[in-house]
């Protein structure tokens, strides 16, 4: 991955930050430029509390390149507090204790090292929302 | 609109193809499909092709296989549509006989998957998710139907059992396919025994990395009664869909939409509901795959697709087969090929000429393969006449 292609997705994967549809209200995440619920062009920005529950997770034991050091490790759809669904890791959890329904809350984390550019890419991942 | 049938079918084997490149394989299938066809006449060739560039490092497939077919002088295109590549070259062909632009029409389906590594391989095919909001975090392919599968246990309370079945049976079908990649059977055991991939979904429940092409010629079927080589087949419906590419956008986890649409279309089409269809070949590159698409076809209602499998609904013999071939499972599945693959198969069998595995009597058969997750979806329905 090189760095702009990683740089143009900051406020994404660092803030959270979603489009809500001027028109109907619709929180797309990342944002768009057509509202898929109404087709409306005009947006407003706004940041996800980073707050929702696991709807559903998969452990993955077989990993691509790039992500083989750190099986096993959990990828879940988590449904935002928004209304919203963001794909991401849940981790800082006993893996096999993890259930659909968890209450989650997003953190900054390391994601991934490109080798070639040395490029430390961050995003959000998932942790138990224990209320602190 | 013109009436299109398939006058022509070619395969070669699938599996670990090592002494074989590519452009081999496409070649291959193509001349078993035109001799298959009795005719050398070909007005375009539609090549599917799903990673081509990823898998061996080549792309611009359109002027490869025209070349390497010798025919340089008609047009050559290829189209990608992830794992549904196959089916949509076969729409374009269908295309291109239906508006009367060709008169025989090559649908080419290849994939070359086995030059690279595991991790490789698994890199390409995780590229049919949304690259920067699904990949990025570490999802495979495994993993994206691994979670479909949960959620779909979770609501429906489908079991591992059920699903493990579904891998029974298609290796059952396919163990009598000589041109399968895996062709044996396996126990239900054997597949709740295999290696965790990505939980709840093991080794055994998951399609392999496969080399090889499919072919076939279509017509009009105005010309292929003159050729009368074969009973005639006729494809009377096509239909293509899509939905959101990555699974957090979708509007629901345990039905898929873009199948569902593409089948709609290609009834429609036909003038059939899927009561009228007799059997069917189905996307199932994960067995929680093919009980999604039994459920959003219509044949099964939904949540019934895991119980349907074990009491043997879908089997050989039974009311709804599906899969005949032994599906991706024990075919195997190189992605490009499939959709073409499936075709093969139904041809065959309208044909009355698939030997051991043959369903006895089938006059229509349907064909649904999926692109990744189910981001799009290409159908189409065949009748013997
Ligand atoms: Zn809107």
């Amino acid at each position: 991955m090189n760095v702009p292609r990683h740089w143009r997705e900051t406020p994404e994967r660092y803030r959270m930050e979603a489009a809500k549809c001027r028109k109907c209200g619709k929180i797309s995440f990342p944002a768009r430029l057509i509202c898929p619920a109404c087709s409306n062009k005009v947006f407003d920005k706004t940041n996800l509390s980073g707050k929702g529950k696991l709807l559903t997770y998969t452990i993955i034991r077989t990993a691509p390149e790039g992500f083989e050091d750190i099986v096993p490790y959990a990828v879940g759809i988590v449904e935002m507090e928004e209304g919203v669904r963001v794909m991401g890791q849940i981790t800082d959890c006993d893996l096999a204790n993890l259930k659909t329904g968890d209450k989650l809350i997003s953190k900054f984390r390391r994601m991934n090292e490109e080798g070639k550019t040395g490029l430390i890419m961050y995003s959000y991942k998932f942790v138990p929302d224990v209320g602190i | 609109m013109k009436e299109i049938a398939v006058i022509g079918i070619g395969i070669t084997k699938f599996g670990e193809l090592w002494e074989k490149s590519l452009r081999d394989i496409a070649v291959e299938s193509a001349i078993n499909c035109l001799e298959d066809a009795g005719t050398d006449r070909i007005d375009s060739i539609n090549i599917g092709c799903m990673s081509s560039g990823l898998f061996i490092g080549q792309e611009h497939l359109a002027s490869l296989i025209a070349d390497y077919l010798g025919r340089l002088d008609i047009p050559s295109s290829r189209v990608e549509s992830a794992c549904a590549s196959g089916g949509l070259a076969v729409r374009n062909a269908c295309m291109e006989i239906a508006t009367g632009v060709s008169d025989y029409a090559l649908a080419i389906g290849v994939e070359k998957m086995t030059d690279v590594s595991i991790g490789k391989a698994t890199y390409a095919l995780a590229t049919v998710a949304d690259q920067d909001y699904e990949a990025f975090h570490g999802i495979t392919f495994p993993g994206l139907y691994a979670m479909l599968a949960r959620a779909h246990m979770e609501r429906y309370g489908t079991t591992r059992e059920q699903l493990a079945q579904v891998s029974v049976k298609n290796h059952y079908n396919g163990s009598m396919n000589p041109n399968a990649q895996f062709p044996f059977k396996i126990t239900r055991d054997t597949v709740l025994n295999s290696t965790m991939i990505a939980d709840p979904l093991r080794l055994l429940d998951c399609s392999p990395v496969t080399d090889g092409a499919a072919a076939v010629l279509l017509t009009t079927v105005e010309e292929a009664k003159k050729l009368k080589k074969h009973p005639l087949v006729v494809i009377s419906g096509f239909g293509s869909a899509a939905d959101a590419i990555a699974l957090c956008h979708r509007k629901e986890l345990t039905e898929l939409m873009a199948v569902k649409k593409s089948v709609a279309k290609a009834l429609k089409m036909a003038g059939k509901t899927i009561d009228d269809i007799d059997f069917a070949e189905v996307h199932d590159c994960f067995t929680i795959a093919e009980i999604l698409v039994l459920e959003s076809m219509g044949v099964i209602g939904p949540g019934k697709g895991g119980p349907a499998t074990v009491d043997g609904y879908t089997a050989l013999d039974g009311k709804f087969p599906v899969n005949p071939s032994g599906g991706l499972k024990s075919k195997g599945h190189p992605v490009g090929a499939t959709g073409v693959a499936q075709i093969f198969e139904l041809v065959n069998q309208l044909r009355g000429n698939s030997g051991k595995r043959q369903i006895p009597g089938v006059k229509t058969g349907l064909a649904q393969n999926m692109g990744g997750s189910g981001g799009s979806s290409v159908c189409h329905i065949l009748e013997a006449k």
